[in-house]
């Protein structure tokens, strides 16, 4: 591999790890946001049942 | 709009920046001529032109909404331009990290602070990332809304300063592609440019309603929390 095919492939793998990076914080963020429903919907349930 | 089109746009808007992103990376790698002068490393040009448009189509949408919410007052614009902010954000460090990488190949540094061009990019990136601290700074209401919206507006002064610079001055060792003449290159690396330009905008826009639809659902989450306790 020459140098310049390296730095190339540097420049490319920056842009689809950064994407990759976004992703897996998108999933933990959805992740969050169902534990918190989860708890939110307990309790509203126990509001109604109250 | 309805969350369920909300929704749709945003897989559309996915699958097709994934259609348009591979088609641009195959048509970089394997389609377009490599350049009789800086060889295969001048093909970072598909990437890194493209992410830097990018980062200033995102810094100029969050104004178009900054300008929306000081006009109309409408609260919902605060978010819009608060994530179109954050996404060039992200597109700015992506500029600067290929830029540099590009530079190393090219010119033999990382970073050079005689060019006005990367100087002003780098001025520009810095006001933003402020832009994040002027907003955590102030608490939540109108007033948070408004600052926001202000430094959102004037940061886009610096877009056409930025753009203008590298052709204002002379000496440079930046490259221009797009002079008066029309695009300084083959029509198939021409082709190729606007098919990766497409893709990272289209990623940016499928990008930008994922975080907002995000923020959306985080911020009516907190409101029925405060509701239910």
């Amino acid at each position: 591999m020459s140098t310049g095919e390296k730095y190339l492939a540097a420049a490319y793998l920056v842009v689809f790890a950064a994407v990759l990076t976004y992703l897996v914080l998108i999933a933990l963020k959805v992740s969050r946001l169902e534990r918190d429903l989860a708890e939110l919907a307990e309790l509203a349930r126990q509001r109604a049942d109250g | 709009m309805s969350t369920w089109s909300r929704n749709n746009a945003a897989a559309a808007l996915s699958c097709a920046a994934g259609l348009l992103v591979l088609l641009g990376l195959g048509l970089a790698l394997l389609w377009a001529p490599e350049d009789a002068d800086q060889g295969i490393s001048q093909k970072i040009f598909y990437v890194h032109v493209p992410v830097a448009l990018t980062a200033y189509a995102c810094f100029g949408w969050a104004a178009w909404k900054a300008l929306r919410l000081l006009w109309l007052g409408d609260e919902r614009y605060d978010l819009e331009s608060y994530t179109a902010v954050h996404m060039g954000t992200i597109f700015g460090v992506l500029t600067l990290v290929t830029g540099s990488i590009w530079a190393k190949v090219s010119w033999g540094v990382w970073w050079s602070w005689s060019e006005r061009q990367l100087v002003l990019f780098l001025i520009l990136f810095l006001f933003y990332s402020a832009y994040f601290m002027l907003r955590y700074s102030l608490d939540p209401g109108p007033r948070r809304q408004r600052s926001s919206a202000v430094y959102a507006l004037f940061g886009v002064v610096l877009i056409p300063i930025s753009f203008l610079a590298i052709r204002l001055a002379e000496g440079l060792i930046h490259p221009v592609v797009f002079t008066r003449d029309g695009p300084q290159m083959s029509d198939s690396m021409f082709l190729t440019f606007c098919v990766c330009l497409a893709g990272m905008l289209t990623l940016a826009a499928a990008l930008y309603s994922v975080e907002l639809a995000g923020k959306r659902i985080d911020e009516r989450v907190r409101e029925l929390r405060e509701l239910l306790a």
